[in-house]
This record gives structure tokens, sequence and C-alpha cells, in this order.
């Protein structure tokens, strides 16, 4: 536990010390998007890699969360702060409810559910014209404030969505690590093994379906503040997939996998920007190559492949 | 390394900079195109076009001895792509103004951040919420909607049809021309009898049209781009229904005529006058730029130059006149901009001022018929 | 509300459908076969569209030849797809195998991309596009193929699957892959197999719609989409029920944006779909099974 402590310290000051380094520039801005990614990816990671229940249609939530927040702030004129908790409290009742008949689905008819419960939101968001603005979005959305600090830079906004996204992690570290981690993992491996051992499995699948859609939903508003601009397509079938990509290939069942599933695919394409239009190819055949050769993910294929080399080195050391 | 080596290093960095210092550095200008993904029809005509003019303009000499340089980005029709990118290049690129994006929805992205780092943005878009209200850095070049709707309610007005069915794509494009078509039909006189939509990746339209053919209309809209469009004239033609049909300027290229064959025949379409420049009269001033626009298009990329491209040609034109007047600082490219009168580009006659920057009138569009799997001029 | 309305509606939801429906035939063979929802499926769908295509214009083919050289073509995709992505996999957990066939699909799509471009192609008719009344409705030539070859695909999966031997062995590597193994069938032939047929049979697909709804590099998205909600709503069976799911689906759109709001049909039926699951959460047609601990 205080090794874990530790290491989130560490780690949480290389994320504030990360724009001394960038000073400014176009890569903060990634960077932001980054920060946002994480926590989708953590909020995905814990519905998927620790209690083993599968959902496309995460982006679902996060649109929710993104609409909800510029709704309430441009037609409602509600104040932000006040609009984000709102929005992700309708996310977490909606998931709630909705959570007791999808969750006793299983394997494919579960990514069948979830898949139709996200066209379905972005179908809403498309349709509903008067509200959400239709296809051509909803644009006007006032940034956050806190005394007397408007959230308009890359640099303001990236402390204040990594500030977010670092206790969103520290949140599901102590989660994680806790009775219903434990219960969580134990629900993974055997529905019926933990029922009969006391852990209500149906509740507590609810539980985090209602819990991870509320971080989804809270990435969404920040998301929503930050860009002053909606519109549905980054809501869509596709951006559910690209999460689950980034838990995956970042490693199930891990926080900080999480955040290097995220970082790698907000930040590959745009290491990839000069390819030109074979940056589809090299993306897709990445993710090939990933799954190929780091199975865990990276949070622990980097490791391995790391002490391999070391242990190829000692071998020709000794040699 | 050795003296050879070295030398060559050396004298490789003194040619660097004495070419430096003879030219000047190049105006950078940067360009947001959907190269690829759902609008790459828009994207790619556009960033073709945009490189195409730039290296003519450089082998011409330049702008004012100065190259130009352009610097593109594909933003996959994404509105947070488009947003990214939009401050990459005024942040990292220090481009002195912004061509496109192709679509309304990533424009929109676009817009505050232009506005709050004051460079001059010039959409290749075409919906009306761009340019309206006026913001003060933003232009732009595609025909508003609103346009081509009038071009097609004036027609049905004068043809005494009165009753209409629409049918619109349920993306941005569909969504603004489905609102300039409610909002304009009590000026014309003409009742909206059904209105739907169908999907941008739906195959088959028969039921909507099944539904519009009950409603018993004078003439059907379609609003889409390729290939929807295509699908609605061949299921059109499927259910027998005889009622005329019209469709968005979205579709105004051979391709269409090439993906809905037969079905095609008789479609009447606002288009830019780009597609009939053949046809137009010697009297018409767009005529010289549209000729060589087509000829140069076809030269660069055997293919047909269309009203896309045109947007593109159109902005790149527009800022080189900015920046012979009035200089390279943003500030200055803007003022210039506003200034532009009688500018005869692809899309119409541009005259910008500081109540219009989308600077066209209604005669920006010709309507055009299907015939022989050709173009005609509908007078 | 007439009667030819409906009947129209429901005579383009069967034309849909039927394609849903051999999409998500694909889709369950290679699921039974080796555990694998195959994301990829709508790609082959694509490639028998673009393909065919090709031999048309460049190789100067006519139909009937074009036709098996793309699905050969396809296949032979299909088969490189196994061997490089799907077998050297080293912990084939269902949910690597997932990310593994969507990071193919998006190969398989940019490659397309670079080879015919972006933009939409259309294919001639098999016979003509002379519309064919039926009772007030209409349907095309073209239709009644795809219902045809529908049926025929469907006829020759059932042939295979109860009276060779390697369709028997494939049906019992999809009840139990070990107990097939130890009875000493070669489990990864069968896998390969599947692989061959479904992505034959997209390219099927993707051929005898083409001339309806056009094709281009990204059309599989969508297409394999809804056939992956076909073959859900079929129970993941390789037979008649997924084509039973794959009608239903058509039916359901067409319906919906004829009666109800073009604008929600999609919404529509999955709204249903959603439904039939949270009544049935074994599937439309899967019997209840007691669960393994």
């Amino acid at each position: 536990m205080r090794r874990d402590l530790l290491f989130f310290s560490g780690f949480s000051l290389l994320v504030m010390l990360a724009p001394q380094l960038f000073k400014g520039g176009y890569l903060m801005n990634v960077l932001v998007f980054v920060g946002i990614n994480t926590m989708l990816a953590i909020a995905l990671n814990l519905l998927l890699g620790y209690a083993g229940q599968i959902s496309l249609g995460h982006a679902g939530f996060f649109g929710l969360g993104a609409y909800l927040s510029g709704i309430l702030t441009t037609t409602a004129n509600l104040n932000p702060w006040l609009a984000m908790p709102l929005a992700a409290i309708i996310v977490g009742c909606l998931a709630g409810t909705i959570g007791f008949p999808i969750l006793k689905l299983k394997g494919h008819y579960l990514a069948m559910a979830t898949l139709g419960l996200g066209i379905i939101i972005y179908i809403v968001f498309n349709e509903t014209i008067e509200l959400t603005g239709g296809p051509s979005g909803l644009s006007g959305i006032p940034n956050l404030k806190l005394a007397g600090i408007s959230f308009d830079s890359d640099v303001k906004n990236y402390y204040l969505i990594w500030g977010m996204a670092l206790a969103v992690m520290l949140f599901s570290i102590n989660l994680a690590n806790s009775r219903v981690g434990r219960a969580l993992r134990a629900v993974h491996d055997s529905e019926v093994a933990a029922q009969v051992l006391g852990v209500n499995a149906r509740l507590l699948k609810v539980q985090i379906f209602a819990l991870s859609a509320v971080i989804s939903s809270l990435a969404g508003s920040l998301y929503a503040h930050t860009m002053t601009f909606i519109s549905p397509t980054s809501f869509g079938f596709n951006f559910s997939i690209e999460l689950l990509t980034m838990v995956v290939i970042g490693g199930l069942g891990s926080i900080y996998g999480s955040f290097l599933g995220a970082a790698l695919l907000t930040l590959l394409p745009e290491f990839l920007r000069g390819a030109n239009d074979y940056d589809i190819i090299i993306y897709g055949g990445l993710l090939v190559v990933m799954v190929m050769f780091m199975p865990g993910g990276m949070v622990r294929g980097i490791p391995a492949a790391f002490r391999k080399v070391v242990r190829r080195k000692e071998v020709r050391d000794h040699a | 390394m050795n003296f050879a080596c070295m030398s060559f290093v050396i004298m490789a960095i003194t040619v660097l900079f004495s070419a430096t210092s003879f030219a000047a550095a190049p105006i950078k200008i940067g360009a947001l195109f959907a190269v690829t993904g759902p609008a790459a029809f828009l994207g790619e005509p556009e960033r073709n076009t945009a490189k195409m003019v730039v290296d003519e303009i450089n082998k011409a000499g330049g702008v004012k001895g100065r190259k130009l340089e352009l610097v593109v980005y594909d933003t996959t029709g994404d509105a947070t792509k488009a947003v990214q990118l939009a401050t990459k290049l005024i942040k990292d690129d220090k481009v002195v103004a912004i061509i496109g994006p192709s679509t309304t929805g990533e424009t929109m992205a676009v817009i505050p951040v232009a506005e709050k780092e004051q460079v001059p943005l010039i959409s290749c878009s075409a919906g009306s919420k761009i340019t309206d209200p006026v913001k003060k850095w933003v232009f732009k070049t595609a025909q508003n909607d609103a346009l081509a709707v009038g071009r097609i309610y004036e027609h049905l007005q004068k043809t005494k049809q009165t009753s209409v069915s629409i049918l619109t794509v349920s993306d941005g494009f569909g969504a603004s021309g489905r609102e300039q078509l409610k909002s304009q039909a009590a000026k014309y006189g003409i009742t909206i009898v059904s209105d739907d939509t169908y999907g941008p990746k739906d195959t088959d339209m028969t039921a909507q049209l099944t539904k519009i053919r009950g409603s018993h209309s004078h003439a059907i809209i379609c609003w889409g781009t390729n290939p929807g469009p295509a699908l609605v004239a061949k299921n059109v033609r499927q259910l027998g229904i005889k009622t005329p049909l019209f469709m968005s300027h979205g579709v105004s290229s051979k391709k269409f005529i090439e993906l809905a064959g037969e079905a095609a025949e008789g479609v009447k379409l606002p288009s830019g006058k780009v597609l009939v420049c053949d046809l137009l009269p010697k009297t018409e001033s767009q005529k010289k730029s549209l000729v060589s626009f087509v000829k140069d298009y076809q030269n660069h990329y055997k293919a047909e130059g269309d009203h896309f491209g045109g947007h593109a040609w159109d902005a790149v034109m527009l800022l080189k006149n900015a920046i012979e007047h009035g200089g390279d600082k943003p500030s200055s490219i803007r003022d210039q901009l506003e200034r532009t009168t009688n500018f005869c580009g692809i899309g119409g006659t541009f005259t910008y001022s500081a109540q219009d920057h989308a600077g066209l009138r209604k005669d920006a569009f010709v309507l055009v018929e299907i015939k022989n799997k050709d173009w005609v001029i509908v007078k | 509300m007439q009667f030819d309305q409906i009947l129209q509606y429901v005579l383009s939801g069967f034309s849909t459908g039927a394609i849903y429906a051999l999409i998500g035939i694909g889709f369950s063979i290679i699921y039974n076969a080796t555990g694998i929802i195959n994301f990829a499926q709508g790609e082959f769908v694509m490639l028998g569209g673009l393909l065919t295509l090709s031999c048309l214009q460049i190789f100067n083919l006519p139909l009937w030849a074009a036709i098996p050289c793309a699905v050969s073509a396809s296949t032979v995709v299909g088969i490189l797809f196994e061997r490089l992505a799907i077998r050297p996999l080293r912990q084939p957990t269902p949910i690597n195998l997932v990310i593994i066939t969507i990071g193919g699909s998006i190969l398989i799509r940019g490659l397309a991309m670079l080879v015919w471009g972006k933009d939409t192609h259309s294919i001639p008719a098999f016979s003509g596009d002379a519309p064919i009344a039926i009772g007030g409705a209409t349907i095309l030539p073209q239709h009644l193929w795809i219902l045809a070859i529908t049926l025929i695909i469907i006829l020759a999966n059932k042939l295979y699957f109860y009276h060779t031997i390697s369709g028997k062995a494939m049906r019992a590597c999809a009840y139990n892959r070990r107990a097939a193994g130890l009875v000493g069938i070669d489990v990864r032939r069968m896998v390969l197999f599947s692989f061959i047929i479904s992505s034959a049979m997209g390219a099927v697909a993707g051929i005898i719609v083409a001339p309806l709804t056009m094709t281009a590099y990204d059309v599989g998205v969508m297409l394999g989409l809804k056939g992956f909600c076909a073959a859900i709503i079929g129970g993941m069976s390789s037979g008649i029920s997924t084509v039973i799911g794959g009608l239903i689906l058509g039916v359901l759109e067409s319906l919906g944006a004829g009666l109800i709001s073009s604008g929600y049909k999609d919404a529509i039926a999955f709204i249903i779909l959603l439904l039939i699951l949270f009544i049935r959460p074994q599937g439309l047609f899967g019997k209840a099974d007691s669960e393994r601990v």
C-alpha cells in the first residue's frame, strides 16, 4: 500500500512538472486530451478489467456527460461547476437503472446490448435538434471558472484536467485495493463462487457500471467545457471501440495501464501525421502487432521486454 | 569524423544560411481538410487544389517576391481533431491564416480558436451559421445553403409546384439544408408535406420514399452528399415515382451521374458554375477563373475539378490578394479580406464587408438538369 | 395506411435483412469454431464488392468470371488474416482476439483506401434494373438474386455442416474444442476453414449488394455492425435462426422508418432488440442453459 502511494506521488509529480518541459505549444493541447482519455480508459477498465463486464457503448456515457453539461450551461444558464455534478448524477442514475437488465446478460449478448445502448444514445444526440443542435453540434459552451481564473488556455486546462484525472486514478487505485476491489475480482473469476462467498454480485456489477458511467460523464463534462463545442461524431461507436482498445493495449486491470493505453492511442496519430494516408495502415498494423507481442498490455509487456533485454545483456557479459 | 566530412558539413551550413539570407522566409499558410474519413470527398479535392494553386503561385514568383508555404493537416472529419490541429497550426507552425475546415461541424468547433488567437480563418464549408452572425476573424468561400435552397424554391414557385417532400441526410450538411428548407418555404409559398431523414451510411431508402409517395407532393427535394442521393435516385426509379426529384449542390459532380446511372436522368440541382463552365456565355465575369481552374486541375490530377476544390481555390486566391495588398500580418490580412470586392472566383463573385463575411449573391448558383449523362442549364 | 405501403416496407426490409443475415452467418461460423467475434467480417464484404469492380474494369472480365475471382481473392485475404494475425497469437483471450480483429479490420480498410481511393463505386446489376411489381409494391431483379443466393448459401451450409466430415468436425469444435481435439480433430485446421468459409461468404454478400447499395472502402463498418446484430439475435447460430435474425432487423428498420420516424429507425430497431434481450437474456432462440462454474 505504501509503495503504491509512493509510486502515485512520483507519477503525480511527473504529471505536474510536464508543462515546464514542453513550454506551452501544441503538445500541451494533446496532453489535455490524454488526460480526458485516461479518465475514460480507467472508467472502462474498472468495468472490464476488474469486474469482467464488457461495454461497447461507453462513448455514449461520455457524450451524455458532455451534452448534459453543454445544455445545462447554455440553455439553462447553469454554473458549469453545478452542471458537472448534476450531469454526473443523471448519468449515474440512468446507468444504474439500465444496469440491472443489461448486466443480467453475458458474453456477446452483453457486448451487443451495450453497443445498442451506445448507438441509441448517439442517435438521440443527432435527432433531438432543438436540444442538442443535432449533427451541426452545440457551440458556445462556457469555460470553467475558479476564483476569477477562467480555464481557457491549454496550460490552465492541463492542470484542471490532470488534477481531476489524478483524483480519479487515486480513487480507482484505492477502490481496487479495497474490499470492493477484491469482491470485483471474485466476480470476474466466477460469479457463482463470488455469490457463494457472500458477494452480492448482481448489485456490485450494477454499482460498478454506474460508477464507470459517472466517471465517463465527468470526463465528458470536462471535454465540453474545454472544447466549448461538441458534436455527435465525437461520441459514436468508433470512439467506444477506441476506448476498449486503450484499455486492452494498456493492460486490463491496471490503472497505470489505462494511462499508458490512453497516452499511446492519443499521441500515436500525432506522430503518424507525417505519413499522410498511410497513417491508418500503420495504426491498424500496430494494434495487431501490439496484441501479438504484448498480449498482457503495455503495463506488463514493456517490463517483460525490458527484463529480456537486460537478461540477454547479462548473458553476453558473462560469456 | 574526418576532415573531408567536417568541411562538407561546414560548407552545407554556409550554403543553407546564405540561401535563407538571399530569399525572404516563406509565408506560412495553414490548411485543415478532411482528407480521409466520411467527408473525404470534400477534403481530397480541396487539398489537391490548395496544393496546386500554391505551387502555381510560387512558380510565378510568389507573393511580393516571397514564396507561400502550405501546411496541410488531415482532420478526418472529426471536430476534436480539427480544434487540436488548428491550435497546432497557430502555435507550432505559426501560420498567418488558416484555410478550411471542410465541414460545418468542424468549422464551428474551430471558430473559437481562431477568434481567440486572432488568426483569419477562411472556411470551405457551406453552413450559413458560420458567418451569421458575423465573426471578426471568420470568412467563408463555400456558397451558403440558403442560396442553394433559394435557387430551388424560386424554380418551384415559377413552375407552381407548391407542395414538397424533403428527404435529408442526418449529418451536418443535411441538417443545415433541412433547416434552410423549412425556414424559407413560407417565403416562397411552399408547404412541406413530408419531412424525412436517412443515415449517412444507409443502403436503402425505399421505406422513406414509400412514405413520400403516399404524401402526393409536387416535388421531392433530397439533401445529401454521395453516395446517399444516388441511392435515393435509384430507389425513386425502382418505386416508379414520377414526381420531379431535386438534389442539393452536394452532389454536383460527375460522380453522381456515374453512381446513379440511368436514374440520374431528369434530376435537377443547384450547382456552382464550375460544373457548366463550358456552357456559360463569354460575357460571364467568372468564366476566365473557371476555365483556368478546370484546365489546371485536369493537368495536375487527371481528374475533373469540381466545385469543392473550387472552395479551396477561392480561399487561396483571396488570401494571396489580401497579402499582396496589406502584408503578411494576420490582422492586416483580415482587414484586407474584408475589403475584397468583386473578386471573380470559382464559387461566385465575392464581395466581403464588415456585415458580410460570406460574400456571395444568389447568382453564385445555377440550376442544372441531368440530360443524357451531362449537365444542362435550366433557364 | 394502405396495404401496398406495408407490403413495400416488408419487402424492402427482407432484401436488406437478407444481406444482414449473410454477413451474420459469417460472424457465427467463425465464432462457433473459434470463439472469436471477428470484427473484420465487414471488411470482406467491402473486399468482395471492390474486387469485383477491379476484375470488371481492369481485367475486363465478364461478370460471371469476375465474381468467382473476387470471392477467391477475398478468401486469400481471409486465409492470410488467420495465418498472420490469429494463429500466432500467444494469449488468445477473447478480448485480445476482439482487439486484434479490430486492428486487422482497420489495416484492411486502410489498404483498400490506398488501392481503390476514397470514392464510392457502382457495379452493374446482374440482370438489368427494370422494376418488378408485386401487388402494388416493387422490387428489382437484384433483390431476387439476393434472396436466391442467400437461400442457396444457407442450404449449402446446412449440407456442409450436417453431411460432410469436415462440417461435422467443425460443429464438434463449436460444442467443445478440447473434446474435439481429443477425438483427433485438427482444431487449428478447422479454425482456418471457418475463416475461409466466412470470408468467402462475406465477399459474396458484398458482391450481390454492391449493385444496389454501391460500394466504397468504408462500407464494411456499418454492414458488419448490422450483420453482428443479426447473428446475435439469432443466437450465434450458423443456420436458419441467424437468417431470421437478419430479416427481423431489416423489417424492423424499414417499418420503423416508414411508420414511426426515419431519423430514429436504427434506434427503434435497437430498442426492440434490447427489449428482446431483457426478456430473453439467452437470445431469441437460445435455450436457457444452466451455468457452468
